[in-house]
């Protein structure tokens, strides 16, 4: 059993800059940053590694930062630019009993983050819905379709905090 | 003359009784040989998610009672307990004991629709009459608490909506006793049926490796001979107060981790939950249900993730608090929705018959798959 600073520190000597920093003043969950196109690796080490045994991905969850500058056009509409998207991996090892949480952050213009389905299995359809509704691209993902909305959804991803409901969805008034 | 063969997709739902809900299933075959499944879902997407980030933090509760809407109180509990948790509310030990109760009745609840719905699957109806008969009791229970059968709103953030009824420990004791007769019965009428055991034995067999890369927890999970119970391996809650077994697959009629060991696990399942409730019942102390309810939920900055045991597996709720009234994320990890990811390495190599046998054996809820 490990605490997240020990972790720390095992990844920091392994991957050096793309482990930004650990963040614990919040309350509750500390967390470590890492770089987005790093995280493959660092999972890979993580799973694999014999200290930290990490065989099981709790959860893994997008989330829109909404850090950007906010935009409104001549009709009220507002929209974000710049800013960041986020990943965020819960981790656990049933072996050795701890658990560890690490988040990503990519460009909001250019989401993009390494798949981890490669080492877990169940992120597939975790990246899936990641992608569905922030939008989030996870390379190297060996099926990245839309999961829980339409397939032929063209309205962008109802997630983001800037999002619209479209007027018309195949013919059909939206708002009804 | 030789019999042309070739591959053939077939459509399994959306509207098909024993997926359970709108699943649809492509179903790619080699005559009757299952050579591959697609599971497309989203048929049932309200996003949940969107609405909870408009709501107030009280105002998500009901919300989480529509996504796995056989485990509604369990739900609520996840809920409940992530946001103490991210706003440090300690909670009186009353209000604790009777969401062990209710999470644990609720657990019996979900598991008798479970086991009754996978006998109609296959074939024996009568079991499935008998299921709903003894969870209509527990409806009952549920319905003098807080008026309501199915979608509860019971479980407030650091408290309950109301007391126990005082009938409510007389009633439970009462059906408690009868119920025990009723699972020989169960046992008697399906588990140890030998037409049963015919069907599910030895298929959709489920690897203890596969089953953790894939994330399957809960029963599935323990049938796959894992012992693993968050009620013991990570406590909340007074589960550490209560004695009781945690039951593990062990391949009796088959090999582990088929069908019928994860049938049988909630059988088992429902056993331990009926000792826990005994104890609580025995040991509840008096006090004020709606003492520590905040007037104004406002937590601070930050995130938490929080998981209960859920009667399908790790229910887990992520939180993201920005400092104001409403929170800025919720994102929910059910188990089902893991779980069904599972599904098509479970159905190679099988029979298209086998499908239903294993898709009731991992007993989903499409409310929370979709949410």
């Amino acid at each position: 059993m490990k605490t997240s600073e020990e972790i720390l520190n095992i990844l920091k000597d392994k991957f050096g800059d793309s482990i930004i920093e650990l963040k614990s003043d919040k309350p509750i969950d500390s967390f470590v940053l890492a770089a987005p196109l790093e995280v493959d690796k660092i999972c890979m080490f993580l799973r694999d590694n014999s200290d930290l045994q990490f065989d099981s991905l709790m959860n893994l969850s997008g989330v829109d930062d909404a850090n950007g500058e906010k935009v409104k056009d001549n009709k009220g509409t507002e929209t974000i630019n710049g800013g960041t998207l986020s990943v965020w991996y819960h981790l656990e090892s049933t072996k050795l009993k701890h658990k560890f949480t690490l988040k990503v952050s990519t460009e909001r213009a250019k989401p993009e983050v390494t798949s981890v389905t490669e080492i877990w299995k169940c992120a597939d359809w975790h990246e899936r819905e990641a992608y569905d509704m922030y939008g989030i691209i996870f390379l190297n993902h060996p099926d990245l379709r839309r999961i829980l909305m339409p397939y032929d959804w063209e309205h962008g991803y109802p997630l983001r905090k800037d999002y619209r409901n479209p007027e018309f969805y195949q013919g059909m008034k939206v708002p009804y | 003359m030789a019999l042309k063969t070739e591959e053939m997709v077939l459509n399994m739902g959306p509207q098909h009784p024993s997926t359970h809900g709108v699943l649809r299933l492509e179903l790619q075959l080699e005559g009757e040989i299952i050579k591959d499944v697609i599971p497309h879902i989203g048929y049932l997407h309200r996003c949940f998610e969107k609405h909870s980030e408009a709501m107030t933090y009280p105002q998500v509760i009901p919300y989480t009672d529509r996504m796995d809407y056989l485990a509604s109180m369990y739900n609520e509990f996840g809920y409940a307990l992530a946001m103490e948790r991210l706003m440090g509310i300690e909670v009186p030990e009353r209000v604790e004991y009777i969401r062990v109760i209710m999470g644990e009745l609720q657990r019996i609840a979900s598991h008798l629709v479970a086991l009754g719905t996978y006998g109609a699957d296959i074939g024996a109806f009568t079991p499935f009459l008998f299921c709903f008969r003894d969870r209509e009791r527990i409806l009952h229970l549920f319905e003098i608490t807080c008026g309501a059968r199915l979608l509860y709103n019971y479980i407030w953030i650091g408290g309950l909506s109301n007391d126990l009824h005082p009938d409510f420990i007389r009633l439970t004791k009462e059906f408690i006793k009868d119920f025990k007769p009723n699972l020989k019965e169960l046992n008697d009428l399906l588990s140890f049926n030998a037409i049963f055991i015919e069907r599910t034995a030895d298929v959709g067999i489920l690897p203890l490796e596969t089953a953790i890369n894939y994330g399957v927890t809960g029963p599935n999970l323990r049938a796959s001979g894992m012992k693993w119970d968050l009620r013991k391996d990570d406590p909340y809650s007074v589960y550490n107060k209560f004695d009781y077994e945690i039951p593990v697959g062990s391949g009796e009629k088959g090999k582990i981790g088929d069908c019928w060991d994860r049938y049988f696990i909630r059988v088992r399942e429902m056993e331990e939950s009926l000792k826990i409730i005994e104890q609580a019942i025995e040991q509840i102390p008096d006090g004020d249900v709606k003492s520590a309810i905040p007037k104004r939920v406002k937590p601070p900055e930050g995130q938490i993730y929080t998981r209960v045991e859920n009667p399908r597996g790790e229910l887990g709720y992520f939180i993201i608090s920005d400092g104001s009234l409403n929170p800025s994320r919720v994102k929910v990890r059910a188990p089902s929705f893991v779980t069904m990811q599972v599904f098509p390495e479970l159905c190679k190599g099988f029979m298209v018959a086998d499908v239903v046998a294993i898709l009731g054996s991992i007993d989903i809820v499409l409310g929370e798959i979709d949410r």
